[in-house]
């Protein structure tokens, strides 16, 4: 996983709430066996008129002129709800993203992005209101600084915050697998305790 | 004094392998189930990093998501879905872990086929690739549906880091009225938080109408329980728990039965535990429930009418409540009982058990009686939910009654409820599902779900609308 420090990027505002997986990548894409092409997908009802993606919606954000290159998606309550699938995090992160910002995201949503360092940020509901009128006005490029927890932009900055080993694996890149696999023998000595039916 | 434990706080510590300061708690995880979508970038990544899978015992497999309901044949579903089937049978080979495939007796939708082998166990943790894996904590199991790289970490550790959720006690008091399913109890429940209603919780299902639920009932109920944001959804084992587990395949059997039916009798909730949070519904307010719009919580009651953007005070519902309407192309006011639908659905992990089937057959033969069949507009297909719950079903006779009626009597899989395969919904078209998600496009681009109970699914197959049977 890559290393995620400070980032600088144009901000998409996405102003639907409870958008789900499925809006953000449709089940006809998951069939694929390698963690690459989803990107190309991603939004597809919404981002195209036709079935096979071949026209893409103008009305659709990420289609408009003055958010092309955008990679810090601004959104609504409950993002990323519904299905557990982590080809909608891959998808995000494949189109360019690097930043999620909501006033919730649904859990499992929520680990998928940091699990492969993609940085979903929680502000408040009057925050996030800020952020999309701000962006209605004009480009609204954010600065992202994770070690210090701020989102800004001129005068206005926010904190976030993550848990303690959540903001150190996306700060390290972590390999969280080869991270447990050096507590082997904490997990044998628990396995050693438990009772024969478990 | 301390406060007593909540089932989730003992579940939490009976699986904590780890928990160190600064460093995201470890727990310990039981059984690992997977299935074909989400499986083959985890053992992609394993083969990379040369890692094996360190308990290939605690995982099975299972064929689900992407099959076709009317051929066993691996490539009746397309090119994308026989590559996942056939890498699913290559990296189980490979890792050494048990499958069941095309055919197979015991193959099924993950969080049928579990139950019903006796892979889903009270005071267990159960993972999958897959949401609704929430249903197996109708066991008093804490389960939840994970990402593709914690599948990983599963593989390779038997653990997984989680942050400890904050508890929600839902407690349905007294008993729910004729003709009421599980499946109208949870719609209500999710009527009542909202989607997003229980995000960051484990939630806990209590009260005389969910103890009086069978098993197929109760996982039900915790199937939806991601529906309104929960992490996992719980309900106390008790004699109905334990005498369904008795006997299947995978289950202990003899002293270590008895040993563990000791065990997961301490696994309720104490009578001092605190929640930090607490709703209560009384059961016989709990009518019939038909969603009306693009996400669970948008429902409403039989008897009750398409709701308007102006009965909504929170800004954001009520701008959802417009794009549902024009979504689902419904008119405020109109009578639920009014809304006409051209397919319909019975099956998925939520509703396509044995009881589910039995429930459903019931209707139709009362509609049959009155000389009703299958309306010539409607396009009805019954998908069951494993094998066993198929063949069962035809030793019933559950079969014949429905295909004399005009349904179509499919092979087991997840179908309709994703549309992965074939079995997808078309531009415009209106279907009553007793699946779980009524988002935009889930069933089928421009296609509009509304979520019922098998009963309710089989009355407007046979009446071509939604139907109040306790009218």
């Amino acid at each position: 996983m890559e290393k995620f420090n400070k980032h600088t990027g144009l901000v998409a505002p996405l102003d639907i709430a409870n958008v789900d997986t499925d809006q953000i990548i449709p089940k006809q894409f998951l069939q694929k066996t390698e963690r690459v092409g989803f990107g190309v997908h991603l939004f597809h009802d919404s981002r195209y008129l036709d079935s096979a993606g071949k026209k893409p919606n103008p009305e659709f954000v990420l289609n408009k002129p003055q958010y092309q290159g955008a990679s810090i998606l601004l959104a609504r309550e409950n993002f990323g709800c519904g299905s557990s699938r982590e080809h909608a995090p891959w998808a995000l992160e494949e189109f360019g993203f690097k930043v999620i910002i909501a006033p919730s995201f649904a859990d499992i949503f929520y680990g998928n992005c940091i699990n492969i360092g993609l940085l979903p940020i929680k502000l408040s509901e009057n925050e996030i209101e800020q952020l999309f009128q701000k962006s209605a006005q004009g480009d609204l490029t954010l600065d992202i600084d994770l070690p210090n927890n701020t989102v800004s932009c001129g005068e206005l900055s926010f904190s976030f915050s993550l848990s303690k080993f959540q903001q150190y694996s996306l700060e390290e890149g972590v390999d969280s697998v080869g991270w447990t696999l050096n507590k082997l023998d904490i997990i044998e000595a628990f396995e050693a305790k438990m009772p024969a039916w478990q | 004094m301390a406060n007593g434990l909540t089932m989730y706080e003992k579940l939490w510590q009976n699986h904590l392998v780890e928990d160190k300061a600064g460093e995201t708690p470890l727990l310990y995880v039981d059984r690992h189930l997977i299935h074909e979508v989400t499986s083959p970038q985890a053992f992609a990544n394993l083969r990379f990093q040369n890692r094996p899978v360190r308990h290939p015992e605690r995982t099975i497999a299972t064929m689900d998501h992407n099959i076709s309901t009317r051929s066993i044949e691996i490539n009746a579903a397309g090119e994308g879905a026989a590559n996942q089937l056939r890498a699913l049978e290559k990296n189980c080979k490979e890792f050494g872990i048990k499958l069941f495939g095309m055919g197979h007796k015991n193959q099924g939708i993950v969080h049928v086929m579990g139950p019903e082998l006796g892979l889903t166990l009270p005071g267990t943790i159960i993972v999958c690739g897959d949401s609704h894996t929430a249903t197996h904590g109708a066991f008093g199991a804490l389960a939840f549906g994970i990402g593709t790289s914690e599948v990983e970490h599963v593989f390779a550790t038997q653990t997984l880091r989680q942050n400890k959720a904050k508890t929600m006690k839902i407690e349905v008091k007294g008993q729910v009225g004729a003709g009421i399913s599980a499946k109208d109890i949870v719609l209500a429940i999710i009527g009542k938080t909202g989607s997003a209603g229980a995000t960051g919780y484990v939630v806990e299902y209590c009260g005389e109408a969910i103890e009086a639920l069978s098993m197929e009932e109760r996982m039900t109920v915790c199937n939806m329980s991601i529906e309104f944001g929960a992490k996992a959804g719980l309900i106390a084992p008790d004699k109905t728990t334990f005498d369904y587990v008795e006997g299947k395949e995978y289950a202990p059997k003899g002293e270590v039965f008895a040993q563990a039916v000791a065990d997961w009798k301490q696994l309720k909730s104490d009578d001092d535990a605190v929640f930090d949070s607490v709703i209560t519904l009384e059961a016989k307010d709990i009518k019939a429930q038909v969603t009306w719009g693009t996400t669970p919580g948008q429902v409403i009651s039989i008897d009750g009418v398409v709701p308007a953007p102006e009965d909504f005070s929170d800004p954001i519902e009520k701008e959802s409540c417009v794009n549902a309407l024009k979504y689902m192309d419904l008119t405020a006011g109109t009578k639920i009982t009014d809304i006409s639908v051209n397919k319909v659905f019975i099956g998925s992990c939520t509703n396509s058990r044995i009881e589910d089937l039995r429930a459903a057959a019931n209707v139709v033969e009362k509609f049959v009686a009155k000389g009703h069949q299958v309306v010539s507009t409607v396009d009805a297909i019954i998908v069951p939910g494993s094998y066993r719950v198929k063949e069962q079903a035809e030793d019933e006779g559950l079969d014949q009654i429905f295909m004399d009626a005009g349904f179509e009597w499919r092979l087991p899989g997840c179908s309709m409820c994703l549309g992965m395969n074939d079995d997808v919904l078309g531009e415009g078209d209106r279907c009553a599902s007793t699946s779980n998600r009524n988002f935009e496009g889930r069933q089928g681009r421009g296609s509009r779900t509304h979520l019922v109970s098998p009963e309710m699914a089989a009355a407007a197959a046979l009446t071509g609308h939604f139907v109040d049977l306790n009218a």
